[in-house]
């Protein structure tokens, strides 16, 4: 299937799904499909730079959390339509992920890790002692009393908003797997001497995964001050992001589009039964035995699984 | 501002006792990351397992928590020959530490965090210790024995394990190991061997400084996550694999978070160690006493 092609059948199961929703009178499904798209968003995000290109990001609370901040900041200045805040935390997050990766992609892989990390804090630090956006208190963001398009309620146009986002960074991460790109950057993962050595612009091509990697996951955030209506730093940079995103695609398979997909799916659909039902403590719990034991036993996740499965059938 | 002498000294003092503290902490990443390129950056989950046992024995039998530190430090040995022995067998005989070995240690760190919130929850505990209380006066010049005690033991840590390194058979395998591994395959000594050892002793210092760590400041488990990058930026500032190194990095740190937090604020003093990190990554990767 072309890219175009497949861009067009996402959006149109997206609309649908958008659609078919709308029969649902079931206010919580909304707000738990709104985190489980957000975390699909996420993975996706992490695979683009994590899988097909294998450096790993600790940072995706930072990318999130600047994300939801610029919105907050916008909100504060000129409260702006919800498209304008979307596109500019998407711009902003990734001008930081080109910024992360100019400054640390030169290094081995893991000084990129550990830069992603420290950034995280760095970031943290700021917003904490930012009193404009609310600094270590946190802010208020009132969702707007109409809602555009003909939705009952706000959830209803955050969960829109959600679907068609996560739609779209499949249909990006599908397109940079499938084009010239994708095969740079996977022999940048396999071999990284031996891709430069063939004449892969490996530098460049580290720099723009990381760049448009950072963008999608500050366009998961930017919604999220509307969907709490309240943010704090310690909620935007919540640990659980950064395991999360990690985890969801090392379970669901690290190779192509589908693996984070159903990683972040599954995943995410169990943390909302269990913390329901338990606590949101055995949450993380549940999601860090899940990622060490896949990593350990299961290396390349369900999608390995399949792949393993459908090579007997042949 | 009008800075006052009393107030300068003071953060010297500061900066150099907590300095030593951060060369505890560090010491251990300084054998694992920078000699045995095994990247673990699930470190602070151990300082941090050191600092609840340290509270559980203190609490319960009022022991001092360092003595009891040093009393359990073979366990930790035997936690960290185990560790890397499921590292080694999943990840570095497959050659695949890079991702999926980064990603062990993440969520071993996670997992050991959020079961320490499961059974001690999200409370502050400290210790009792018959030095707490006590503090020193010269002059204008604060000693609190609460950061005295863990800094002299601590740099006698440090300097035991440089001693170690460069004066004994093994300590020399593993200053080898760091340098070539095929060469000392080829003079018959399996490095899987040596990295094993190395790797246990790294875990067991940081059971120590967790003890350092709990005497120093109340616990709280997700306080852990401050000292990976903490850590880090000690080795990468200092040099990676040398343990003099660590020591001059922690210093560097310890001062500038001490100014930090005396002339901006406290809440201004975490971005230190963060931004000292990248600062090095960008512009001198190799550190101050670097290879």
């Amino acid at each position: 299937m072309s890219n175009r092609a497949f861009a067009l059948v996402a959006f149109v199961i997206a609309l649908a799904i958008v659609a078919a929703s709308q029969l649902v009178h079931n206010e919580y499904f909304f707000s738990a499909a709104y985190t489980v798209l957000q975390f699909v968003i996420l993975a996706t995000a992490w695979n683009i730079l994590g899988g097909y290109t294998g450096y790993v990001n600790f940072g995706s609370a930072a990318f999130f959390a600047v994300g939801a901040y610029s919105t907050v900041f916008l909100y504060k200045a000129f409260q702006p339509p919800l498209i304008v805040m979307i596109l500019t935390g998407t711009l902003v997050a990734g001008m930081l992920g080109l910024g992360l990766g100019y400054l640390t992609l030169r290094l081995r892989g893991v000084f990129f890790a550990i830069a992603s990390l420290a950034m995280a804090v760095v970031l943290f630090t700021f917003v904490v002692n930012w009193d404009y956006v609310g600094g270590a208190r946190g802010a208020y963001i009132l969702q707007p009393r109409e809602v555009p398009f003909g939705f009952p309620r706000y959830i209803h146009l955050l969960y829109a908003a959600m679907v068609l986002m996560a739609a779209f960074a499949l249909v990006v991460a599908r397109a940079i797997e499938t084009s010239t790109l994708g095969r740079g950057l996977a022999a940048i993962r396999d071999d990284e001497l031996a891709a430069e050595c063939s004449g892969v612009p490996t530098l460049r091509l580290k720099i723009f995964s990381a760049a448009v990697s950072g963008a999608l996951m500050g366009m998961a955030g930017t919604t999220f001050p509307y969907y709490l209506s309240y943010i704090e730093p310690s909620s935007a940079f919540g640990l659980s992001y950064a395991v999360n995103s990690i985890a969801m695609p090392l379970i669901g398979g690290m190779l192509s589009w589908p693996g984070p997909l159903i990683g972040a799916v599954l995943l995410g659909t169990i943390q909302q039964l269990v913390q329901v039902t338990v606590s949101s403590a055995w949450n993380l719990l549940i999601v860090g035995v899940l990622l060490v034991a896949f990593v350990t036993l299961a290396p390349n996740g369900i999608m390995g699984w399949v792949d393993a499965w459908r090579r007997r059938k042949h | 501002m009008e800075i006052s002498t009393a107030l300068l000294g003071n953060a010297i003092i500061a900066g150099l006792l907590l300095g030593g503290f951060y060369a505890a902490v560090s010491v251990g990443i300084s054998i694992s990351f920078g000699m045995l390129d095994v990247v673990n950056i699930a470190h602070p989950a151990f300082i941090l397992l050191g600092s609840y046992i340290a509270y559980i024995v203190n609490d319960t039998m009022g022991f001092d928590p360092i003595v009891v530190s040093v009393a359990v430090s073979p366990l930790f040995f035997m936690l960290g020959m185990a560790l890397y022995r499921v590292y080694y067998l999943c990840f570095e005989k497959r050659g695949q530490e890079s991702l999926r070995g980064l990603a062990f240690f993440f969520g071993v760190l996670f997992i050991t965090e959020v079961t320490l919130v499961l059974i001690f929850g999200v409370d502050y505990r400290m210790v009792q210790t018959a030095y707490s209380e006590t503090t020193l006066r010269l002059g204008v010049l604060d000693f609190p024995l609460r950061l005295v005690v863990p800094f002299l033991v601590s740099l006698a840590m440090v300097v035991g394990v440089q001693l170690f390194l460069t004066h004994t058979f093994f300590g020399r395998a593993v200053l080898a190991v760091a340098q070539d591994q095929l060469a000392l395959r080829l003079m018959g000594i399996n490095p899987y061997k040596v990295k094993e050892r190395a790797f246990a002793l790294s875990i067991a210092t940081a059971g120590v400084a967790g003890a350092f760590l709990i005497v120093i400041q109340p616990v709280q488990p997700s306080i852990g996550r401050d000292f990976i990058g903490l850590a880090f930026a000690v080795c990468v500032l200092g040099g990676m694999g040398s343990v003099w190194g660590t020591l001059l990095g922690a210093f560097v740190l310890g001062f500038a978070e001490s100014f930090t937090a005396t002339f901006f604020g406290p809440s201004w003093a975490p971005a230190v160690s963060f931004g000292l990190l990248l600062a090095t990554l960008a512009f001198r990767p190799s550190g101050l006493l670097g290879r």
